[in-house]
């Protein structure tokens, strides 16, 4: 048993920034690091890694999706691993001027909703080598893969075919 | 599909002038603000209150988990039920329609929903990302992870499908924030013209500053009645007449391209080549609509509706909004703004209030803060809560309050109607 009526908080040389007195605004840091696991979605992400694209397709109605789902948006049905081709077109773009805090250094970068013959859905990723003026809709892309794999999905990014340039 | 409902009115409603930052109020004292300002205006107490929904969107933007009850606590509404419902953009059209359930199925006479957003604890880069939190973190935050990004790809789209130009986003955009001068609650009234739209900077093709809302400390009140009690709050309780709700898949990339769930008011053949909704049209948008018209017994809508208060946290999506509640066919929005035909003095007054382009977009409570302004403009009362009968219709009967989350993944129609 203790029974200490001196007992002293102790005291430490770290202090709060404050922002603003009236109303009273500090700085409140917080930070954490996730445990994140691509569960079913795994598959995917290896595949960059062997530069292979995979979509899912659908083992009961054939519908084919240009991104990993393990269920069928359409019927409820378990898909199966499908690689999308490596050539598609521009379905829509945009460039990004600011973002979030996260990639406001990588701006001013393009963003582009792939389609691939033959898939029934759009796949979403960076087009890089062509400026904003440069890209339109139909424009045909080519998916390029990183090296050095952040295992994120922009291990893989598209560039302008060769032909590209010359139909627009 | 639907069994039998009570009929369920709104009674009165509060509205925080929203601000880019409010440091000297915290979330419960704005609510509280809007809250006594609702309960004033009907001079009701706290005895006269069954039961909440609370409507917030964001916990990282407050780093503040179960801020509902905080709420709920310093309203002094416990041990009242209460609960708190969350889906982005639309948390509170979901959220009014949550309190609307709660009258409707005989379980509360009276409830009020209550939504707030504090987003100035953040810088606004550190907001948008904590925004883009609200698209797959898996597959579109890593590649884009910016919702300017993702709406700007669909006007891009939709420019491309029907001709739709720049211009006729920009008007979007005066139109809005002209209206907004009027109305003493909103962050951003401006008189602006199309090519001051157009010459602000450029954040993501096509969409400039202007094209987009922006961040706010805000809260909004709404109180719902059941029929009975509702007369005896109020002479001008306003009636909702049909609700709808639609939703779609979370990753743009996965939209369908199928058929146009059809309005009354349009045929097969009127979308022959059209396929949908591709990027280019929010489908839960068309779903909410068909829903909330069919209950209200709606077959024109353009003819049958008023007023308009539409999620407008892109002039694009204004745009797109049009069709998708069928005030023109699918492609022709572009025309419809540039037309006119969504002016205050129009064929319907499309964000009269200003919208969220410029009201302000403090996300939980922006869907209960159109619900208010329809409230009183049903009412005829803007006169007396915006000190100006300038945004005043002269006799409207039918008004539609429409709130929409992420690229259209959840959205909301509520029609609401003037009783006497
Ligand atoms: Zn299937």
């Amino acid at each position: 048993m203790t029974i200490n009526p001196n007992a002293k908080m102790p005291e430490s040389q770290q202090g709060t920034e404050i922002y603003n007195f009236d109303p009273l605004i500090v700085k409140y840091h917080y930070e954490i690091d996730y445990i994140h696991s691509y569960a079913q979605d795994s598959e995917f992400f290896k595949a960059l890694g062997q530069k292979k694209l995979l979509g899912s397709k659908c083992k009961k109605c054939g519908y084919v999706y240009a991104t990993p789902r393990a269920h069928c948006m359409m019927c409820g049905a378990e898909t199966e691993w499908y690689e999308l081709p490596k050539e598609g077109r521009i379905h829509s773009f945009t460039t990004c001027y600011f973002g979030s805090e996260e990639f406001l250094p990588e701006t001013p970068f393009h963003l582009v909703l792939v389609e691939f013959d033959g898939v029934n859905s759009l796949f979403l990723g960076r087009l890089i080598g062509a400026d904003t003026e440069d890209l339109y809709i139909g424009m045909p892309i080519r998916a390029k893969f990183r090296r050095n794999l952040k295992i994120s999905p922009t291990d893989v990014y598209f560039v302008p075919t060769e032909e590209a340039g010359k139909k627009k | 599909m639907s069994g039998e409902r009570r009929n369920v009115y709104m009674v009165s409603g509060g509205v925080t002038k929203f601000a880019k930052a409010t440091p000297n109020m915290d979330f419960r004292l704005r609510v509280k603000k809007a809250f006594d300002y609702a309960m004033n205006d009907i001079n009701a107490d706290l005895s006269m209150i069954d039961g909440s929904v609370a409507s917030y969107f964001s916990d990282h933007f407050q780093r503040q988990l179960m801020s509902g009850i905080m709420v709920q606590d310093y309203l002094g509404l416990t041990p009242k039920p209460s609960k708190r419902i969350e889906g982005g953009g639309a948390t509170g059209g979901l959220a009014f329609q949550t309190g609307y359930e709660e009258i409707a199925s005989g379980r509360m006479d009276t409830c009020v929903v209550y939504g707030f957003e504090t987003m100035s604890h953040v810088n606004t880069w550190k907001g948008n990302e904590f925004i883009a939190l609200a698209s797959d973190t898996n597959f579109d935050y890593p590649v884009g992870g910016f919702y300017t990004g993702y709406y700007a790809m669909m006007a891009v789209r939709h420019m491309y499908e029907f001709g739709t130009t720049v211009e006729q986003l920009a008007q979007v955009s005066v139109k809005n924030h002209g209206n907004a001068i009027y109305n003493p609650y909103s962050q951003s009234p401006m008189k602006l013209t199309v090519e001051d739209v157009r010459n602000s900077p450029m954040v993501s093709y096509p969409l400039t500053r202007l094209d987009i809302c922006t961040m706010s400390d805000g809260a909004a009140v709404a109180i719902l009645a059941s029929e009975e009690k509702a007369f005896e709050l109020t002479d001008h309780p306003i009636l909702i007449k049909g609700i709808g709700t639609g939703t779609d898949s979370m990753r743009l990339s996965d939209r369908p391209f199928g058929k146009v769930p059809l309005l009354p008011n349009e045929k097969e053949s009127d979308y022959r080549n059209l396929k949908y909704p591709g990027v280019h049209s929010f489908r839960a948008g068309r779903t909410a609509a068909k829903e909330a018209y069919e209950m209200a017994g709606i077959t024109d809508p353009l003819k049958e509706i008023d007023a308009v208060e539409l999620h407008d946290a892109y002039t694009s999506s204004e745009i797109q909004t049009y069709e998708d509640l069928g005030f023109c066919k699918y492609g022709e929005g572009g025309q419809f703004v540039e037309e006119g035909k969504a002016d205050i003095n129009g064929e319907v007054a499309v964000n009269f209030s200003g919208g969220l382009l410029a009201s302000g977009h403090p996300v939980g409570a922006t869907g209960i803060m159109q619900a208010v302004f329809m409230f009183w403009q049903l009412q005829r009362s803007i006169k007396k809560h915006f000190g100006n009968d300038k945004l005043q219709l002269t006799n409207p009967k039918r008004g539609l309050i429409h709130s929409h989350a992420g690229t259209g993944t959840y959205v909301t129609v509520t029609v609401m109607e003037a009783v006497r």
